[in-house]
C-alpha cells in the first residue's frame, strides 16, 4: 500500500468513529488495539470542541458545557479548520447553531454566537488607526452627502431581533447579570487600538450604521435611518460611529 | 535592540511557552527565564494584542517559534500558502529557533489539529526528505525536526525512530529537537527503554529539548499507556531522563511545555527554575571534569 493510501485510510479511520481501525496499525504485542487509536480521534474531536468553547465562550455559558461540547462534536464532524490557522476555526460556527435542531428553543443564541466570532475576527484584524474625526470635520458640508466610508479592518455589525449585546455584557462576569429590556440590538464590535470593543448603537442610529457598512453614500444612508425614525440626527450618528472606531477612511465614489 | 544585537542562538537555559494570560506580567516583572517559545500558527492574524505583545517579548528575550501545522509527514504536498506565511513571521521576528513535527496534521478533508504518526519506511522517509528541503529553501533557515510522541506502531515500518530522524538530518542539514517527555511516552507506550533510546540518539544534532507533562491511561489490553497531554508539571522520571540526558548532551535550550490548564506564571516558572538547575549541575559538572582532566 502506498504512503498516500495508507494515510488516506488513517484520515478515514480517525474522522468516522464507526470505521474499523486502519489496516497496518499495530502495538508491541502484535495487534492493533482501539483504545490507543482512539486517542487520536479524540485529540481530534476534543481539540476542535475546546478550540470553539474558548472562540464561544458566552455562547457555551448559555448553551451548558455538555450540551455546547456535543454541538461542537456534531459541527466538528463535518467542518474541519480549512486551514492550520485554528485561530480561524468556527467562522460559520454560528449559522450551524442557527441550523442545529436543539439549539433553536433559545433563538438568540445565534447571534450571540455571531458577536463572539466577530470578537475573535477584531482581535486578530490588521492593525489600522480609526479615521480621525478632525478630517471628518474638515469636509465641506456640500460634499458629505456623496461620500462613503471604509469600514475598519475590525469592524463587524452584528443586528439581532434579540437584546444580543446586553446579553453579551450580562455574561462577562462571574454572576451573570439581568437583561433589563427585551428589545432588539445592533452591536457595532471593534477595536480601534489594542483592546476589542462592543458597542449597543442607539436604535436610531441601526439602520443608518448597517446602510454604511452595506456600502452606501452618507446621503443613502441617512435617508434609511430617517424611514424608520424621524428624530434620526445625521451629525450625532457619523461622529459618534467614526469616534467608536467603525471607520478606516472616507472617500469619494464608489470604489472602496 | 538593533538587529545585530540579537543572539544567533537561544541561550542553554530553559524557556517558556509565552501564553496571553501571561503577556502583561512578564512584560511588567521582566522574569529571569532564557528564551520565550510560540506556536507559530497563533501569531498569523494580520494584526492585534498577539503580534503587540510578541514584539515587545522578542525585544527581551530570545525567541523560539515552534509550528504545529506544517504538516511535514503528510504523504500529499506541503502548504505553499503556509510556508508563505511562516517566512513572513521568521523575518518579522527573527526568531533565534524554528521548529516543526516529525508528524502530520493536514489531510484532503482539512486540517486535522493533531499530531498523526507515519509509518517509518524507504518511501516515508523521502517524501520527509523532500518536504525538510523545501521547507528549509521557503524559509530561509534550518529548522530543528522535532521526535514524536506515538500512541499506535505501523506493521509496515522498516526503519527505526531514530535512524529514520538521524537520517533525515544527515540528507537534509536540519536539525533536531529533542523531546524527553516524547521519549517517554512513546518507550513506556511501545515496551521499550527510555534510557537506551536517549543512549542512541544523535546527540550533536539537538538544537532544543522540551519537557512536559504525560497523562496515564490503560490500553485495550491494560498496557500503560502515556498521553502526551501537556497540562500539568514534569513528571519525576521525565525530569530524571532528562538529567541524563543532559549527561550526554551537555546543557542546552529547555522548553518546559504547559499548553493546556495553563498554570499561574509563579507555577510555570518553578518549572522552569528546576530545569536551569539540572542545566547549571551539569555546566558545573563537566567545567569540574575538565579542570580534573
Amino acid at each position: 500500500m502506498s504512503f498516500a493510501t495508507s494515510q488516506d485510510h488513517f484520515a478515514q479511520a480517525l474522522l468516522h468513529a464507526e470505521s474499523p481501525l486502519p489496516v497496518g496499525v499495530t502495538t508491541a504485542r502484535g495487534e492493533a488495539d482501539a483504545a490507543r487509536f482512539a486517542v487520536y480521534r479524540n485529540n481530534v474531536y476534543v481539540g476542535l470542541a475546546k478550540t470553539l468553547a474558548q472562540r464561544f465562550p458566552v455562547t457555551e455559558r448559555l448553551l451548558g458545557p455538555e450540551f455546547f461540547a456535543g454541538m461542537a462534536r456534531v459541527y466538528a464532524q463535518d467542518n474541519k479548520p480549512v486551514s492550520p490557522l485554528i485561530i480561524e476555526y468556527g467562522e460559520d460556527f454560528p449559522d450551524f447553531i442557527a441550523g442545529f435542531g436543539p439549539a433553536r428553543e433559545v433563538p438568540y443564541v445565534p447571534d450571540v454566537a455571531r458577536l463572539e466570532a466577530a470578537w475573535t475576527r477584531a482581535y486578530h484584524a490588521a492593525d489600522v488607526a480609526p479615521l480621525d474625526l478632525h478630517r471628518l470635520a474638515s469636509l465641506p458640508p456640500d460634499v458629505l452627502p456623496h461620500m462613503r466610508l471604509a469600514v475598519h479592518p475590525s469592524a463587524t455589525l452584528v443586528s439581532s431581533a434579540h437584546p444580543v449585546g446586553s446579553i453579551w455584557a450580562a455574561h462577562q462576569t462571574t454572576v451573570v447579570t439581568g437583561v433589563t429590556e427585551w428589545r432588539a440590538e445592533t452591536v457595532l464590535v471593534v477595536r480601534p487600538d489594542m483592546a476589542v470593543n462592543l458597542h449597543v448603537l442607539p436604535g436610531q442610529d441601526a439602520p443608518f450604521a448597517r446602510a454604511i457598512f452595506a456600502g452606501e453614500t452618507l446621503a443613502a444612508a441617512a435617508e434609511a435611518a430617517l424611514a424608520q425614525d424621524a428624530n434620526f440626527d445625521f451629525g450625532a450618528a457619523l461622529v459618534g460611529l467614526a469616534a467608536l472606531g467603525a471607520f478606516a477612511d472616507i472617500h469619494e465614489g464608489d470604489t472602496a | 535592540m538593533i538587529d545585530g544585537a540579537k543572539p544567533a542562538a537561544l541561550p542553554a537555559r530553559a524557556g517558556l511557552g509565552l501564553k496571553p494570560e501571561h503577556y502583561g506580567h512578564i512584560l511588567d516583572a521582566r522574569p529571569d527565564v532564557g528564551f520565550f517559545e510560540v506556536h507559530a500558527e497563533n501569531y498569523m492574524g494580520a494584526g492585534g494584542p498577539p503580534h503587540r505583545y510578541l514584539e515587545a517579548v522578542a525585544d527581551l528575550y530570545p525567541l523560539s517559534l515552534h509550528g504545529v501545522g506544517l504538516s511535514i509527514g503528510a504523504a500529499g504536498p506541503l502548504d505553499g500558502e503556509h510556508l508563505r506565511r511562516l517566512r513572513g513571521l521568521i523575518d518579522r521576528y527573527r526568531p533565534q529557533s524554528f521548529s516543526e513535527h516529525l508528524a502530520w496534521s493536514t489531510h484532503e478533508s482539512g486540517f486535522l489539529n493533531d499530531l498523526l504518526p507515519l509509518p517509518y519506511t524507504q518511501e516515508t522517509l523521502e517524501r520527509v526528505i523532500a518536504h525538510v528541503d523545501e521547507a528549509q529553501q521557503a524559509i530561509g533557515r534550518r529548522l530543528l525536526l522535532e521526535n514524536p510522541s506515538t500512541y499506535l506502531l505501523f506493521a509496515e515500518s522498516t526503519i527505526d525512530e531514530i535512524d529514520f530522524l538521524d537520517e533525515i538530518a544527515e540528507r537534509t542539514g536540519c536539525g533536531l529537537l529533542l523531546d524527553v517527555n516524547n521519549v517517554m511516552v512513546s518507550s513506556i507506550n511501545h515496551g521499550l527503554d527510555p534510557v537506551a533510546y536517549i543512549d542512541r540518539f544523535p546527540v550533536a544534532r539537538i538544537g532544543e529539548i522540551h519537557l512536559a507533562g504525560y497523562d496515564e491511561t490503560v490500553d485495550g489490553a491494560g498496557d500503560r499507556l502515556l498521553i502526551d497531554a501537556h497540562g500539568s508539571p514534569v513528571k519525576t522520571d521525565v525530569m530524571a531522563l532528562y538529567a541524563h540526558t543532559l549527561a550526554r548532551t551537555g546543557p542546552l535550550p529547555t522548553l518546559i511545555e504547559w499548553d493546556n490548564d495553563v498554570p499561574d506564571f509563579a507555577t510555570l516558572h518553578a518549572e522552569a527554575v528546576h530545569a536551569d538547575a539540572l542545566i547549571a549541575r551539569e555546566a558545573a559538572r563537566r567545567n569540574v571534569h575538565i579542570r580534573a582532566a
